[in-house]
């Protein structure tokens, strides 16, 4: 049996947009269901891509090549490794979760809403899964569209326009310089083989003069640094985060985030390895900047949301220090972090959005005690939290440490400095967990919140499991990535970079 | 002295004499038929549009020239032949309604139409100097007519009266122009033109000031900058059926003679003016978005983009490469799509009188009129340049011609353009979706004409841009004709 797998991944979620078209607005329940039915089909169309998965190769899998438009050398080229794999996964299984987390939380426009979820579970999972620059490019924009509509009509009402535009406006700035790298790769993949190509693993190949990949890197990296989001390019980050709805938010950080990561390891490094070597320290340095800086400003939020979106510039910061080092350990602690930062990020929008709905306020200082009233609301919170910060036995741990044991090898200083983000996460999330949910209850309006409902607990507990899972055996997970990590790497020593001042790059004389 | 009789294949023109009987069997019908009988009159001229769109196609792969060597017979005037009349066919369907309301529904108004896509044939397709003079002087002699239509408006009285006299203007310049360039090389044929270029008149000063002056003529057709002062007004003033007409066909048909100008004729001296347009481009685009973020009218706001949008051609004809004309024509495709797409909402919205042409009127659109504003979101975003519209795909061209020519910062200065324009174009979306509606708009009506206007629009714009496969190769073969490229 050889079905197209990926391209059903892709374009499924798009054929429950056409049926939600056809259904009435007025049935609301109809349309929730109809979601939830293709989000939860779409997540079990998405097991076999896992089972089948053949962990020994570093080679691309499940490939489906069709010629699109041949005279300009473009294809509908996909395929997935062992880093694509798992954040395809991650994506097929949040999407029913936030499915079930909107349930009470959108009451107007339903249609709309569950239109923009599905297409962008479709732009994301294409992202994912190209391997062409043009389609990726293409799926790279799509799927700006729903999450600024996400952003744009459901988010909180004050600032939720200027969140959506700064959002749009942000991301679009660096795609399109990266835009133009792409085409400026093309031609010269062009001029040097004589083949107009977009094809990913064919232009992998190519020899690129350290002058252009330089520029190139730059341009690249630009897109990809928005997206992380990496200091100092992530103010649009608490804002987009705070004014999305729950849902919204939940997606941003789980998947969307993880797209500017994953450009990095997918496009940059591989196409332009001695520019990323070259650019290793500013890199390193940022990402410690965004860590520590990420940390501080958490502490000083007075709003949840806010918070835990400043707390993702700081995990972001590990992500791309792990991947900076272009070691085993580093690269696969960076990977493991990506899917870490989904599931507990997500889970703290959750919660928050969990509190949210009852309050209708985000404010810590409306809080406190809440552990009274919402014994299993604390509970789960409590691990969440816990996994946040990185504490044993949960997945944050797993990806922190091994990214911690990757700088540490590439230089001390990195890792002595990022592993204070680990103690300031603990400073700001316990503190944070202390105001909120400990001592007596001192707002009367908190003393009668009702505790989870069961649709709650049952969208939070899969959530749990695999923090707990990837805290306690991360390697069914690990296992997946080896190959593929492996094969960057050595990638990555193969191409080291020369000694050239910068001066001269810019100059443009080096020979 | 013997007077020869050149041979003539009537065929080779066939789709203008088609709209020329056509037209004038319109004005005659006019005078026959009774008032109140005339409703069939555009029904009619879209037949007639049907037919030499027909013909055009029968025509396509033939080459060569005929009447003299005064009508190239090419692939690349078919191209535009079908893009003049696809518009002028929108343009139609849209205006219907329209004047209806104003009680404007006039046999002359699709007359006129009809007469200004002759005029803008012969443009595409001239092999003389004067005859491209004469098309253009047939279609802006319609226009500076269809402009003044609304005769009791004040504003439409100024759209036409500025157009008739920057237009003239403009025409002076254009002749001064050509007359340079027939004292520099002896002859108007554009090919003779062409080989006493590369016979080496290049560097003579009246052929440099003759090509100057045709870039400031056709500049003034293009609203390129600085010749585009009189778009806003003009294109705020006229009716808005006519706004969009002139807004992709007339630009359309002045590309059409400066590419194939500059193209045939020019390649050789291609440094001197290269970089001219070069900085007409970056001027035109960065201009045309920066002023289009003010506006709050909409029919300027779409002015101005669209002398950003005249800005971004500019960059193709710079690259002044295969892949250039490839985009252009893609691109002009592309272009008249979303326009006019954008241009019936515009009417749809606006209704009589123009009351609802502030942006604002837009406001919570969105869930009132949900398919209307799909439609209008696939412009807005086909227009901004986001995948995967036929917008994306005509930026993608036009900026990888440009990337080829190795111009890699004007690639760069496009898409920040591109950049600037998505904040104006999404505002539209902000203000459909994310805004309540501040009045009430009453009922929209939808009549059959501009509906399948919308349709046919909205279709064409994702489907070029899904599949820009089977226009890239039909472009490819109609550009083929410059050899020098």
């Amino acid at each position: 049996m050889n079905l197209p797998i990926l391209s059903i991944l892709i374009f499924f979620p798009m054929l429950g947009v056409v049926l939600i078209t056809m259904l009435s607005r007025e049935n609301q329940w109809v349309i929730k269901w109809t979601t939830l039915v293709v989000a939860v089909l779409e997540f079990i169309f998405s097991l076999p891509i896992w089972f089948r998965f053949n962990s020994d190769t570093a080679a691309m899998q499940f490939v489906e090549r069709l010629n699109w438009f041949p005279s300009y050398g473009i294809s509908y080229h996909i395929g997935i490794d062992g880093i694509s794999l798992l954040l395809v996964l991650l994506t097929t299984f949040l999407t029913p979760i936030c499915v079930m987390a909107c349930w009470k939380d959108i009451q107007d426009k339903v249609k709309e809403f569950m239109i923009c979820l599905l297409f962008l579970e479709t732009g994301m999972i294409g992202v994912f899964c190209a391997l062409d620059l043009f389609l990726f490019y293409i799926f790279w924009e799509v799927m700006l569209i729903p999450m600024y509509l996400l952003i744009g009509v459901w988010g909180a009402p004050a600032r939720r326009i200027y969140a959506a535009v700064k959002f749009f406006l942000f991301t679009m700035f660096g795609s399109l310089l990266m835009l133009v790298a792409i085409l400026v790769l093309y031609f010269y993949h062009h001029k040097v083989t004589g083949v107009y190509t977009f094809d990913l693993l064919k232009i992998y190949g190519l020899q690129i003069p350290f002058q252009m990949q330089f520029w190139m890197f730059l341009a690249f990296a630009l897109a990809f640094a928005i997206k992380v989001p990496m200091f100092p390019f992530h103010t649009w980050l608490p804002d987009a985060h705070t004014e999305a709805p729950t849902v919204g938010s939940v997606m941003l950080a789980a998947v969307l985030l993880k797209m500017g990561t994953y450009g990095f390891i997918r496009f940059n490094m591989p196409l332009f390895p001695e520019a990323a070597w070259y650019f290793v320290p500013l890199f390193s340095v940022l990402a410690i900047i965004g860590i520590i800086y990420g940390a501080l400003v958490c502490m000083m939020q007075l709003d949840l949301k806010r918070l835990i979106a400043f707390s993702s510039v700081s995990h972001l910061g590990f992500v791309m220090l792990g991947l900076f080092t272009y070691n085993m350990a580093g690269v696969q602690g960076g990977i493991i972090q990506m899917i870490n930062h989904g599931l507990s990020t997500g889970a703290l929008f959750l919660i928050v959005g969990i509190i949210y709905e009852r309050r209708h306020t985000r404010l810590i200082a409306e809080f406190g005690g809440l552990s009274t009233p919402m014994p299993i609301y604390a509970a789960i919170f409590m691990v969440v939290a816990l996994s946040s910060i990185g504490l044993p036995g949960l997945n944050g741990f797993v990806g922190e440490f091994l990214i911690l044991l990757g700088a540490f090898k590439v230089n001390k200083i990195y890792a002595i400095l990022a592993a204070s983000g680990v103690i300031f996460a603990a400073c700001y999330m316990l503190w944070m967990f202390q105001r909120v949910m400990f001592g007596v209850v001192t707002n009367e309006k908190n003393r009668n919140l009702p505790d989870l409902s069961m649709r709650e607990i049952a969208y939070l507990a899969p959530l749990i499991l695999f923090i707990v899972w990837i805290g306690v055996y991360p390697n069914t997970f690990l296992d997946k990535t080896k190959a593929s990590t492996a094969n960057f790497v050595a990638q990555m020593e193969r191409a080291k970079a020369p000694k050239v001042a910068l001066v001269d790059v810019i100059k443009g004389d080096i020979r | 002295m013997t007077i020869s009789i050149p041979s003539i294949t009537l065929s080779n023109i066939g789709p203008l004499l088609t709209l020329t009987v056509a037209g004038l069997l319109l004005l005659l019908m006019d005078a026959l038929t009774p008032k109140g009988k005339k409703g069939y009159f555009p029904y009619l001229s879209l037949i007639a549009l049907v037919i030499a769109a027909v013909q055009t196609t029968m025509l396509w792969n033939r080459s060569g020239t005929d009447f003299a060597r005064m009508i190239y017979v090419d692939n690349f005037a078919f191209f535009f032949y079908l893009i003049f009349l696809l518009a002028t066919g929108l343009t139609i369907l849209i205006s219907i309604k329209y004047l209806e309301d104003y009680h404007r529904n006039l046999e002359e108004y699709y007359t006129l139409l009809i007469f200004a896509t002759i005029g803008m044939m012969l443009m595409a397709a001239g092999g003389h100097l004067i005859l491209i003079f004469l098309g253009l002087e047939i279609l802006s002699i319609a226009i500076y007519i269809l402009a003044g239509l609304f005769r009791e408006d004040v504003k439409s009285n100024e759209a036409a009266l500025k157009y008739l006299i920057l237009g003239a203007f403009s025409s002076a310049f254009l002749l001064f122009g050509m007359a340079m360039l027939y004292g520099a090389t002896g002859s108007l044929f554009l090919d003779d033109l062409a080989q006493a270029i590369k016979a080496g008149v290049g560097t003579n000063p009246l052929l440099l000031f003759g090509m100057g002056l045709l870039i400031v003529g056709f500049g003034f057709k293009v609203s390129s900058v600085p010749f585009h002062m009189w778009t806003p007004d003009v294109y705020e003033g006229a009716p808005t059926s006519v706004t969009a007409f002139m807004s992709v066909g007339t630009k359309a048909a002045a590309f059409a003679a400066l590419v194939r100008i500059f193209f045939l004729v020019f390649p050789e001296i291609k440094m001197e003016w290269n970089m001219l347009l070069w900085g007409l481009a970056v001027a035109t685009m960065t201009l045309g978005n920066v002023v289009a973020i003010a506006q709050t009218n909409i029919k300027r706001m779409l002015a101005y983009s669209s002398i950003a949008h005249a800005g971004y051609l500019l960059v193709a004809l710079v690259a002044a490469n295969q892949l250039g004309a490839i985009s252009f024509l893609y691109y002009l495709v592309a272009y008249t799509l979303m326009n006019l797409g954008a241009f019936a909402i515009v009417i749809l919205v606006a209704r009589k009188k123009d009351d609802y042409i502030n942006i604002y009127d837009y406001c919570g659109l969105g869930f009132q009129y949900p398919a209307l504003a799909a439609a209008m979101s696939v412009f807005m975003f086909a227009l901004a340049g986001i995948p995967p519209t036929a917008g994306f795909v005509g930026k993608f061209y036009v900026f990888s011609a440009a990337v080829e020519a190795g111009y890699i910062w004007l690639a760069i200065i496009g898409v920040m353009n591109s950049l600037i324009s998505v904040f104006y174009y999404l505002r539209i979306t902000v203000l459909m979706y994310m805004r309540p509606a501040e009045a009430d708009l009453g009922p929209v009506t939808m009549t059959p004409a501009i509906s399948s206007a919308v349709l046919v629009t909205a279709a064409g714009v994702l489907a070029i841009g899904v599949f820009p496969g089977p226009l890239y190769e039909l472009a490819l073969n109609s550009v083929k004709i410059f050899v020098g490229l």
